[in-house]
């Protein structure tokens, strides 16, 4: 039986007035990726940016390997080992690729086994490390995010919608990406409306609907169940979105 | 009756309530109750400033705009009265003219800033509002042959408005019937309505659609109102009502210089009546503009008691120099925008309430 | 920074422009480094600023209180080492000038500190409060100036060794000038520094354009704010000494003069971005004097219009900063 690594009991959140989050109670185990899916509007990207502290949740409990969260600092919950990627990437225009990588390997250079990797995986990046990250494509821009996430040791990934806007085969090599992460005693919760990949990658699935969590369970089971998938997602996950 | 001369816009508070009532009539009754120049001058500069304060809410409290450009209108209405009367000599047409200028003047120019800088933030906005106020402050006085320059201009009124004019014999309570007379309660009763037309447009249906906006612009423009055109209106119609205010400060005193009515010294007064005296309610501008105004006669006179009581340490006796009320009022001032958002309207309003429903 | 060239090439553009304009090659040297001079001043002053809004958002409108107090600060050291004023080796004045733009300095970036935690801090991603509170503490601080000072203007003399001008034939350059764009320049080149060499530098570059991602990499952003805002005041403190010098008269109102030049300055530079802080300023300061000296009336009305002008041309300023 896996770890939990990461639980929400009852979380809800508002922006401003409006009731986002109406209760999510799921977990994320250690390990394994977690899909969060949902509908537009579901709640997915206000339910990672309550995790990681940039929205404050206003009742329930966030616990992460033990401790509660809930109420800690966005940096603070960094440290703890959770890195963030938002769905708008939100990369340092200004800032070279090089420079996005050094901040974000916070304790020191960046570990050269660990950019050799990135280098291999997304040989982009190598190309425009002295140029600044604004002048790189959409995809590549992606890669950076994800490459800042994991330029040092983390426990947990957030990711928001990593293949939003890219190509196919830019999305293939993501795909392998993130598997050889999981391999790597990783965890991830990542936020997809591409169900190719979600069903690829995915080893649990969360499937939010209208502020709460409406189902979990493996991904095999999920991906085997059309009647499901139609009735939560509003289209089966063999039509590409 | 008096609901729809509000515009349904109640003081909702008995003191309040109470405080307007005791304005309106001191006011009305000044020149008799207060006799003297000097008394009359400053019951015809709270009217005004009354006015004035009361646009300015319509912008900030309002609009949510922050505007350092808001006495530039009241200088721009000023001058065009003045001008006016200095070219065309002291008659009534003159005033018209000018007056009509001065509007014309005001309202092209706040659609001008409205339209190039309201798509703009807020904080960019304010600044370039105090970048252009201080360049016209300049301006006015760098054109001597218009303007009059650093002094000013000088002219005479027209004759029903001079002390010498004699609207009957003899005296009523000891005050004498002249054009004096006649002149303040032109300013009074066009002070008068110009507050009670703004009731009017704050409470109407374009004045909700303002607040909408003052709460949460985008969501205003995504239910579909123009949010630039509304605010430039707002704009405009504020301009517009302290260029009249400015008309008036110029049809009362018969002279006009930067000082009076351009400098940043009259924007920072304007600031903090509507703040101390509570945004976005007109009223607050009404209570704030007698109580700077009252501040700056009266409050130095306490100031001065304090100051000899500390003649033996300088330092603390400099703190409560009588020229340094406006230390005060602007430690009052952040206090209530901290403390008190609300002014003293709000919390009197809020007072009210809670004894309703306790 | 960013590498379109444009901006760049319109300082030496109105420069050379401005050459016919005046006549006289020998006034437009005078002139340019008049120019230069009060532009690097101003640069001094605004740079804090700027990056205070780019990385917090915050616009203190009581940035000018900063200014005064730098120039009566030092006006008061000047004014009490009168003899080392008054000798006439560099050196001797040195020891006189040196303390005060110090403690210029330093009570300015006191002030900036309590400002910060008792003013800003609880109007934070308020803007019309932030405005509104601000204005109220210029208000303030310009009164407890007087009260401190007395609200005569005090009168400052710059020290005898720099008084005057080198002469070189027809051409005269003051002494003071040159130091103040010595001073503005190493200024400015310490700020490139920091901000494109170190780690505060990267941090305070990508806060400006994204402070909850660099948040969200783990940095506690909200103690590089502080320290930001500090050191803005401090900046500014240093350029109200020398713009103290520079006039030559102080009065208490002397923050809120400048700082309608520093605002203009960051609206044309674009808000949150040094380099466009830097051309933005000396563009400000060449055209004040330039045209002070072509048509001396409408000297403020054309740093609006260059304002304006730039604007039309890029609406976020010269260097719009990445916004979220």
């Amino acid at each position: 039986m896996t770890e939990t690594l990461l639980s929400l009991r009852g979380v809800k959140t508002d922006i401003g007035r409006y009731h986002i989050l109406h209760g999510v109670d799921f977990d994320v185990p250690e390990g394994r990726l977690t899909m969060l899916l949902g509908r537009n509007g579901a709640g997915k990207t206000t339910t990672l940016r309550t995790i990681m502290g940039l929205w404050r949740a206003v009742a329930g409990e966030i616990v992460f390997a033990g401790e509660n969260i809930t109420r800690m600092s966005t940096p603070d919950i960094a440290r703890l080992g959770i890195a963030y990627v938002p769905e708008t990437m939100a990369i340092f225009a200004d800032l070279t690729v090089q420079e996005n990588i050094v901040l974000a390997a916070r304790s020191g250079p960046p570990d050269s086994a660990r950019l050799d990797w990135i280098f291999g995986r997304f040989e982009a990046l190598k190309r425009f490390w002295t140029l600044p990250a604004g002048n790189l494509s959409g995809g590549q821009k992606q890669m950076l995010a994800v490459a800042r996430a994991i330029i040092e040791p983390r426990r947990l990934l957030l990711i928001d919608e990593p293949t939003k806007g890219l190509a196919p085969a830019i999305i293939a090599n993501m795909i392998d990406a993130f598997r050889e992460l999981k391999d790597g005693a990783v965890s991830l919760l990542v936020v997809e409306q591409n169900f190719a990949f979600a069903r690829a990658l995915g080893d649990d699935v969360a499937v939010m609907d209208d502020g709460r969590v409406a189902h979990v369970g493996t991904m095999a089971a999920f991906a085997a169940d059309t009647g499901l998938q139609q009735h939560l997602l509003g289209l089966g996950m063999g039509e590409h979105q | 009756m008096l609901r729809a001369l509000l515009s349904d816009d109640l003081p909702r508070s008995r003191l309040l309530a109470l405080a307007l009532l005791v304005v309106v009539v001191g006011l009305a009754v000044a020149p008799f109750a207060f006799p003297g120049a000097k008394s009359l001058n400053v019951a015809a500069k709270i009217c005004v400033f009354i006015v004035l304060a009361a646009s300015f809410d319509l912008l900030l409290g309002y609009t949510g705009i922050v505007s350092f450009a808001h006495t530039m209108f009241f200088g721009i209405g000023a001058y065009g009265v003045a001008i006016a009367l200095t070219r065309m000599g002291p008659e009534w047409l003159a005033v018209g003219v000018g007056v009509v200028a001065g509007l014309v003047v005001a309202i092209a120019l706040a659609a001008l800033i409205g339209l190039f800088s309201l798509r703009v933030r807020t904080i960019f906005f304010a600044m370039i509002t105090l970048a252009v106020a201080s360049a016209f402050a300049i301006l006015a006085s760098q054109l001597p042959a218009l303007t009059g320059g650093e002094d000013g201009l000088n002219y005479r009124l027209p004759a029903a408005l001079r002390a010498s004019y004699s609207l009957a014999d003899g005296t009523l309570f000891g005050v004498r019937l002249n054009g004096r007379l006649v002149d303040y309660y032109l300013v009074y009763a066009c002070s008068l309505l110009l507050v009670l037309a703004l009731l009017r447009v704050v409470n109407s249906p374009f004045g909700s659609v303002l607040m909408a906006i003052r709460e949460n612009p985008f969501r205003a423009e995504a239910i579909g109102y123009r949010t630039v055109v509304y605010r430039t209106i707002a704009s405009c119609i504020a301009a517009a009502v302290a260029a009249l205010a400015g008309a008036l400060l110029a049809l009362w005193s018969s002279q006009t210089n930067p000082d009076t009515t351009l400098s940043f010294d009259i924007m920072v007064d304007i600031l903090l009546m509507v703040v101390i005296g509570g945004m976005g309610t007109i009223y607050g501008a009404v209570l704030g503009a007698v109580l700077l105004v009252f501040a700056q006669n009266y409050l130095q006179d306490l100031l001065a008691i304090a100051n000899k009581a500390m003649a033996g340490t300088p330092l603390l006796a400099n703190l409560f120099h009588p020229d340094r009320w406006l230390l005060w009022l602007g430690v009052a001032f952040i206090l209530c925008v901290y403390f008190f958002p609300t002014g003293i309207v709000g919390s009197l309003r809020n007072r009210a309430a809670r004894k309703l429903t306790s | 920074m960013k590498r379109d060239w444009i901006p760049l090439v319109l300082v030496p553009a109105v420069a050379v422009a401005a050459l016919p304009l005046v006549g006289s090659p020998s006034s437009w040297v005078t002139l340019t480094l008049a120019g230069l001079a009060m532009g690097l001043m101003i640069f001094v002053m605004a740079s804090g600023l700027t990056l205070t809004f780019g990385l917090m958002d915050v616009l203190n409108f009581g940035h000018g209180a900063f200014i005064a107090v730098g120039a009566y600060v030092a006006a008061s050291v000047m004014l009490a080492m009168t003899p080392w004023m008054t000798a006439d080796s560099l050196w001797t004045n040195l020891v006189a000038v040196g303390p005060a733009v110090l403690a210029a300095i330093v009570v300015s970036g006191a002030l900036g500190l309590g400002f910060e935690r008792v003013i800003v801090r609880p109007v934070y991603g308020q803007h019309l409060r932030q405005i509104l509170v601000t204005t109220g503490g210029l208000i303030v601080a310009e009164q407890l100036l007087k009260v401190i000072w007395g609200p005569e203007q005090i009168t400052l003399s710059r020290p005898t060794a720099l008084r005057g001008a080198f002469l070189w034939g027809d051409v005269a350059i003051e002494k003071y000038r040159l130091l103040a764009v010595v001073v503005g320049l190493a200024v400015f080149a310490v700020l490139a520094i920091t901000l494109n060499r170190t780690r505060i530098g990267l941090l305070i570059r990508a806060g400006v354009e994204n402070g909850e991602m660099v948040e969200a990499l783990g940095y506690r952003i909200r103690r590089l704010f502080v320290g930001v805002f500090v050191a803005g005041s401090a900046l500014a403190g240093l350029g109200g000494a020398m713009w103290g010098l520079y006039q030559e008269t102080i009065t208490a109102a002397i923050g809120a003069q400048v700082a309608v030049l520093v605002f203009i300055v960051i609206i044309i530079g674009g808000l949150g971005s040094v380099g466009g802080c830097f051309i933005g300023a000396l563009l400000v300061g060449l055209t004040a004097n330039y045209v002070g000296f072509i048509a001396p009336k409408v000297a403020l009305g054309s740093n609006i219009l260059l304002m304006a002008l730039v604007l039309l041309w890029r609406p976020q300023g010269l260097f719009p900063v990445a916004r979220r």
